[in-house]
């Protein structure tokens, strides 16, 4: 098909192609989201209205209200540490809560893959079925779990095991506890639909070489599953950031997550411009973090072959 | 029993995807355990009874609710399915282009700001189209969850199709099949399980959502989600768990409707 | 000059009257959830042939940033009496004039004429209460009318606080703990107040709304509250009580106006004056548990409600109560930082 010469014409001809093919996403990604955020940005900029909204007065405020704080009793200008805690927060409990789906999520996306063909689909939708409730309903399930009459410790006491309710409710454990339950189909729905594809044949010849099966693991297995954990990272990692219905839940809401800090801004703190000033910063870390990654993953893969 | 040796065994793993499953469930079970509690409170457990059942079909409220939220999360999902195979498609197995990084972030890029702050963006941005044109139907919630849909159903169908081999499609054009059946016959049944994972992701997510519908949503547009949040300041009745367990039943009715017919396929 | 008002009134009655007459057709209105008696909506559907639609909203800045922005098609909506200056001073609200419908004559004296709404000019009373402290007797033997429940905690109440988290509701209790007055910008009250919740916090468990459930099942054993909430607890549990903190104590009310874009300002107006009948008022009072601000409406109140000291502010507490107003920004900003510091 392809005639020498031609090879440049072809080419642009396919990246032509591929930008027809992706319009659809990135039109209604720039419909209903991206696009839209651009009032957010310019938000920013201006002075917060007296009650909510904003006045149409350029304001440097916002943002320096991002990184700096004056102190309302000394009148000091110091760095926002509120602001630096919180977000601290927020990332190590995402990290956190992304270790602990990996770790549960890997296997269990593995033993799926690994049934047969016939029942994997099944499978896949046993993992969803809980999602179809309510993610308030599902948290306060858990609540009713861990709480201190509940499920847990009335069995507990039941065998004689403990003599007092252990308080879990309201610790940092609940939340991540909470944390992994709501966000564990977000990742090992996408690791399944990698570990699917994976060539057991490959797996054979490494048996077949007297490799051991956690050598296989590590060099066969989570290398070739690479793109699906990935896409599971980052699918739980982000979301995570900005949650806080869980959090607050389960941890009794007494510290401030990213996503309440925000949300206070253009809610009774009536101050959208600093709302919309540290959103976009958050917006910034991720993105050149995902950058970064894509990057970095994607030289990788061209090293491979 | 002694068990054969498996290539595909890994030591625990099976241990640790059951200990899921089963911690996936457990609350699950406790929360139709509680819709057929005759207690008022979630809080304690008093004998059995339909009576939440009977209160959540008497309320007009919940059920349109339910309704409107199972309709957006359907159209929204398979709309969002449907860009995401596209784009999938056209960033993947290729040479780096130009632009190809930034579609990449750019199609990823509802995820990455905290939803609230989507929620007002959309909000003064719809607000100007529905006085200007006068609609305000379900079209923008619609929109709106079909572009936070999109990146959940875009992760796992480029996962998929990543590093998946692109000879047998070759073949078929060399075959003379046309673009359109190459990917009928040949990507598609490939893409198959990507594409599965990403649609239910994306209605699940669809199903979730409350703040960007909270600030979206026009007159009498509640969804389950915004209905159970106007309620958390108030109190909230085991009637929201009779409602979960009704949506559950659906789910699996999904479930052995999908599995029947695919029985039927192979 | 007076020709010209007496033929107004003529006009505007004999408009209202047609109003009335053709009432059909839809209302829609967007309330806080859970809010809004179901067989009350029917009986308004049944007498006035009008389909109602219920929308929800979780907090008033929601409510507000919402209608602001326009076109999501409301007609009514129910604000808290902070924010009615708000509305009207951004031009949202309808000047219905509720203070001339037939009804009107139903509205309790000390409601008739509020200052966020002088003369009723825009708004008719939809609930009212207070804010104040829940305590288990069981757990707590103490004097509960006092924000010391919360603030200095009694050792027997300690890790068993919770706090319901609306920022303005702990700022004021903590404001009026310390001896400064609503909405004071004065930083040395204010410098008070932070050293006090900072020092306060560590003995709460939780700051959330869930406060009916968690109370009954014991995992609270005292918590700031509404007071229909405290009614609710202790109707399940006697040995819950409301507290009315000496140090004052917040009373509020949310209030029905109608939106300058309505499109069923008829059905809308009709609304209103359906509200303000005492049998319709104590229907709704039975579902959210509020008092209404009706006279007479008590009647029509389930019996469990009569009397209620939750509902009725005793006489020797009334005077410290502290109607809720708007702060001006500079002081908003002010009890943001702390709210924000408090919970860093």
């Amino acid at each position: 098909m392809t005639q020498p010469g031609t090879i440049e014409a072809e080419r642009s001809r396919d990246i032509r192609k591929r930008w027809l093919l992706s319009l659809p996403a990135l039109l209604i990604v720039l419909l209903a989201a991206t696009g839209p955020l651009l009032i957010v940005l310019l938000y920013s900029f201006l002075t917060p209205g007296p009650y909510g909204d904003v006045l149409w007065k350029p304001s440097p405020d916002g943002w320096i209200g991002v990184f700096l704080e004056r102190d309302i009793f000394t009148e000091t200008l110091s760095l926002a540490d509120a602001h630096v805690s919180i977000f601290v927060r927020s990332v190590l409990l995402s990290l956190a809560t992304t270790l602990v789906t990996l770790l549960f999520g890997f296997p269990t996306a593995y033993f799926i893959a690994t049934r047969p063909e016939r029942t994997r689909e099944l499978w896949l939708l046993l993992i969803t079925i809980p999602f179809w409730t309510n993610l308030l309903i599902r948290t306060f399930a858990v609540l009713q779990i861990i709480r201190n009459e509940g499920l847990i410790n009335t069995l507990l006491m039941k065998f004689g095991l403990i003599e007092r309710p252990i308080q879990m409710l309201f610790t940092d454990g609940a939340i991540l506890t909470g944390m992994v339950y709501v966000y564990l189909p977000l990742m090992v729905l996408p690791v399944y639909a990698n570990l699917e594809k994976l060539d057991f044949r490959l797996v054979e010849a490494a048996y077949d070489l007297y490799a051991t099966p956690f050598r296989v693991l590590t060099k066969i297995i989570i290398p070739l599953a690479k793109p699906g954990l990935i896409a599971g990272s980052i699918l739980v990692f982000i979301p995570a950031l900005g949650a806080y219905v869980t959090p607050s839940i389960l941890g009794g809401g007494k510290n401030l997550m990213l996503g309440n800090l925000i949300e206070l801004q253009f809610g009774q703190g009536r101050n959208w411009p600093l709302g919309s000033a540290l959103s976009i910063t958050l917006m910034l870390i991720v993105t050149v973090a995902l950058l970064v990654y894509v990057r970095n993953v994607g030289s990788q893969e061209k090293r491979h072959g | 029993m002694a068990r054969r040796f498996s290539v595909q065994r890994q030591t625990g793993f099976a241990t640790i995807a059951i200990i899921c499953f089963f911690a996936l469930y457990l609350p699950i079970v406790v929360l139709v355990f509680y819709a057929f509690n005759s207690a008022d409170s979630l809080s304690s457990f008093q004998g059995l009874s339909l009576r939440w059942f009977a209160r959540a079909f008497e309320n007009r409220q919940v059920i349109d609710a339910s309704i409107r939220s199972l309709q957006i999360a359907g159209v929204a999902a398979t709309a969002a399915t449907i860009a995401a195979t596209m784009a999938a498609i056209a960033t993947t197995r290729t040479e780096p282009y130009r632009g190809l990084t930034l579609k990449y972030a750019f199609i990823n890029q509802p995820l990455m700001v905290p939803e609230i702050v989507t929620a007002v963006a959309l909000l003064i941005f719809f607000a100007r189209i529905k006085i200007w044109t006068g609609y305000n139907g379900l079209g923008y919630l619609i929109a709106a969850h079909t572009a936070f849909c999109v990146p959940f159903a875009y992760l796992p169908i480029r996962a998929r199709l990543e590093n998946m081999d692109s000879t047998l499609e070759k073949a078929a054009a060399d075959l003379y099949a046309t673009p359109w059946n190459a990917f009928r016959y040949v990507t598609l049944p490939l893409l198959w399980p990507g594409i599965l994972a990403g649609f239910m992701l994306a209605f699940v997510i669809s199903l979730d959502d409350v703040v960007i519908t909270e600030f979206v949503k026009s007159a009498g547009q509640d969804t389950l989600p915004t209905y159970m949040l106007g309620q958390i300041r108030r109190t909230i009745t085991p009637e929201m768990n009779a409602i979960s367990a009704l949506f559950l039943l659906l789910s699996i009715c999904v479930v052995i409707v999908f599995f029947v017919v695919n029985r039927k396929r192979v | 000059m007076k020709r010209i008002l007496a033929g107004l009134a003529v006009t505007t009655a004999v408009l209202a009257y047609a109003g009335l007459a053709q009432a059909a057709g839809e209302l829609n209105i967007y309330n806080w959830g859970n809010y809004t008696s179901p067989d009350m909506i029917k009986k308004f559907e049944d007498t006035y042939k009008v389909k109602v639609t219920i929308t929800d909203y979780d907090s008033n800045d929601t409510a507000l940033a919402k209608v602001r922005q326009g076109g999501s098609g409301f007609d009514m909506v129910v604000p808290s009496q902070n924010y009615i200056p708000i509305w009207i001073s951004e031009g949202l609200l309808l000047e219905s004039d509720p203070g001339k419908m037939e009804n009107f004559k139903n509205v309790a004296k000390e409601w008739a004429d509020p200052e966020f709404d002088k003369g009723r000019k825009y708004t008719v009373p939809w609930a009212m209460g207070t804010v104040g402290t829940v305590v288990n007797s069981d757990v707590y033997k103490g004097d509960i009318n006092t924000w010391a429940i919360v603030f200095d905690t009694p050792a027997e109440l300690k890790g068993k606080v919770n706090v319901v988290p609306e920022m303005n509701d702990v700022i004021d209790a903590a404001v009026l703990y310390n001896g400064g007055t609503k909405c004071t910008g004065d930083l040395t009250i204010l410098k008070k107040v932070r050293d006090t919740l900072v020092k306060a916090k560590p003995n709460w468990v939780a700051m959330e709304y869930g406060t009916i459930e968690k109370m009954l099942s014991g995992d609270f054993a005292a918590s700031s509250d509404w007071n229909g909430s405290a009614l609710r607890q202790r109707l399940k549990n006697p040995a819950i009580h409301y507290g009315y903190p000496k140090e004052g104590f917040v009373f509020w009310s949310d209030n029905l106006a109608v939106l300058k874009d309505a499109k069923n300002v008829e059905n809308a107006k009709l609304f209103q004056n359906f509200m303000m009948d005492p049998e319709n008022a104590g229907m709704n009072s039975g579902f959210h548990r509020y008092a209404n601000g009706i006279a007479g409406s008590d009647k029509f109140m389930p019996a469990d409600m009569k009397g209620a000291p939750e509902i009725d502010v005793p006489a020797q507490f009334a005077s410290v109560g502290v109607p809720s107003m708007t702060c001006p920004p500079q002081v908003q900003e002010l009890y943001t930082k702390i709210w924000t510091e408090l919970q860093k």
